[in-house]
């Protein structure tokens, strides 16, 4: 009991420490890819360790809501860290504490709360991108909802350890047309929901254009770090549903020992790794969608996961 | 999915549809004629590599007959006649002209699909293919959303490729019905489809040498000059 307990927190640990890691790698390895040299890969924890230390400038006419919101972005990943399998194989402590959906409110509620605070400020772009990401957020709901549906009825469980052991038992459980389908589908949903190139552009500069990152504009010092180290923490929670739950349940640890669950910490790495060099090819191959052609992006998601869902039913 | 003798086969069967309905899925929704016709070559692959699958398991040297014939004229004939006949100013072009916009498209197409399974639960109870549960049900649905692709589609060159894909759905259904499928049947259709493709594609230069575009979706009325 208290091995799984320990687990638990080190999943935590795993997810903070190395989430701006996983931003710092993508960045450099598209900069790499445009053949230009890039910032270091440690340059999102120096970023972070230059805001904590600076001075926090607070609107006077901003509510309760702006000064909560980075401490609510920040909790929700790391509460969902709980309950997704990072680490190990077996649930852990926590793990029964909310299945899939809760974990997919959790992370809405920390979405929720930015967009609230862009909105309090009243500076022109953050209400503007807090609509906008409002309007991707309820057309990738639907995607969300058929395929965690598929997921569980395929699983006849909604709690993410026990949906990795039905896809590679047996081997050819893999390969089910409903399997690829659902994860073609979820990708598009993680390209969507972490403002990745067809959908918005995580390194433009101008305001007008930004979905996602203009949401945080007004922040500035501790609150900015925060809002920035828990949109790394979101998107690595992410890549850590779709490689552990979805596409590769192996490499994970499988026995108590705690050399081992260290040991799937550098293989957890490796992984996501591999993903983001197939993140980095589909970012620098595509250009980025006019704000309406979003809808037809999420449209053919969401029209992927119901095909999933119809060979799924039909039991091919 | 245990039951089946061959699992392995099975399973990569299963998947190679799952591809093939998702590339039909881009046939009726992709915006660049250029990517219509790469869809479409890539949907003939698998067709080609289920049959390949197909004959593998069942033994059967006709369906390998018909993979190989079907690369041969799809991925490499029909390509070529249409990028030969049809000017490069066509496959240029990125906006094509459609009745419904994509999202509604795709959605019909979805539901066109659940007719498919739908059409296909009484037939499966008759036919006695053990590839038959996973290709008769998508071969149908290919068949379905080739026939929208033509309606939805206002282009030439993608209603052709609609065609096409409809006669992809065809082979995809047959090759599990019929596992000792004529040659003489692929050999038929792989001389007459590149036919059409030709008359088509010469079609669609005469269009487009005459009126600057190949939207026929405009050409429904007539008009006075």
């Amino acid at each position: 009991m208290a091995d799984r307990i320990l687990y638990n927190i080190l999943q935590i640990f795993v997810v903070i420490g190395f989430a701006p890691l996983v931003e710092g790698v993508t960045s450099r390895l598209k900069e790499v890819v445009q053949s230009k040299r890039g910032p270091s890969v440690f340059q999102p924890y120096r970023d972070l360790w230059k805001l904590l230390h600076k001075d926090e400038i607070v609107s006077e006419e901003s509510s309760w809501i702006f000064r909560a919101a980075p401490y609510v972005a920040f909790a929700a990943p790391v509460f969902v860290a709980l309950l997704i399998p990072v680490l190990t194989r077996y649930p852990l402590f926590f793990a029964f504490m909310a299945d899939m959906l809760g974990a997919g409110f959790v992370l809405a509620l920390g979405g929720f709360f930015t967009a609230l605070a862009a909105v309090d400020t009243a500076n022109p772009y953050g209400p503007m991108g807090a609509s906008r990401t409002r309007m991707v957020g309820f057309l990738a709901e639907p995607v969300f909802i058929i395929v965690f549906l598929t997921v569980s009825f395929v699983a006849g469980s909604t709690i993410p350890y026990i949906v990795q052991v039905r896809w590679i038992t047996p081997i050819s459980n893999f390969f089910e047309p409903s399997h690829v389908l659902l994860m073609i589908a979820f990708l598009m949903l993680i390209l969507a929901e972490d403002g990745r190139i067809p959908v918005d552009s995580p390194s433009g500069m101008f305001e007008l254009a930004m979905i996602e990152r203009s949401k945080s504009l007004e922040y500035s010092g501790r609150g900015a770090a925060l809002v920035k180290w828990a949109s790394a923490m979101k998107f690595f929670v992410l890549i850590c549903v779709f490689l552990n739950v979805l596409v590769t349940p192996w490499g994970l640890a499988s026995g108590m020992g705690l050399a081992e669950v260290l040991l799937a910490i550098p293989l957890v790495l490796v992984k996501i790794f591999v993903f983001i060099l197939l993140l980095v090819c589909i970012e620098c191959s595509l250009a980025k969608l006019r704000l309406f052609r979003i809808t037809e992006f999420l449209g053919a998601a969401l029209v992927i996961s119901a095909v999933a869902m119809i060979t799924r039913l039909s039991e091919i | 999915m245990n039951d089946s003798p061959f699992p392995v086969i099975f399973a990569l069967d299963a998947l190679t549809g799952a591809l093939f309905l998702l590339v039909g899925l881009g046939v009726v929704a992709t915006r660049q004629v250029l990517a219509s016709l790469q869809l479409f070559i890539a949907q003939s692959l698998l067709l080609s590599l289920s049959a390949a699958l197909l004959g593998i398991a069942l033994g059967s040297l006709h369906l390998i007959a018909v993979a190989a014939i079907t690369v041969a004229t799809k991925t490499v004939m029909i390509p070529w006649v249409l990028r030969r006949t049809v000017s490069a100013e066509v496959y240029r072009t990125r906006e094509i002209d459609r009745v419904l916009n994509i999202p509604s498209s795709l959605l019909i197409a979805a539901v066109l699909i659940v007719l498919a399974y739908w059409i296909a639960n009484p037939i499966l109870s008759a036919v006695d293919a053990p590839f038959a549960r996973i290709n008769l049900p998508l071969g149908l649905a290919a068949i379905f959303l080739g026939v929208f692709t033509v309606v939805v589609r206002r282009e030439a060159v993608p209603q052709l490729l609609g065609l096409l894909a409809l006669e992809n759905g065809v082979f995809f259904a047959g090759v599990a019905i019929v596992p000792d499928l004529p040659v003489i049947a692929e050999l038929a259709a792989a001389v007459d489809v590149p036919v059409v493709a030709l008359v088509v594609g010469l079609l669609t230069r005469r269009i487009y040498t005459q009126l600057g575009t190949t939207s026929v979706g405009q050409l429904a009325s007539l008009r006075e000059r």
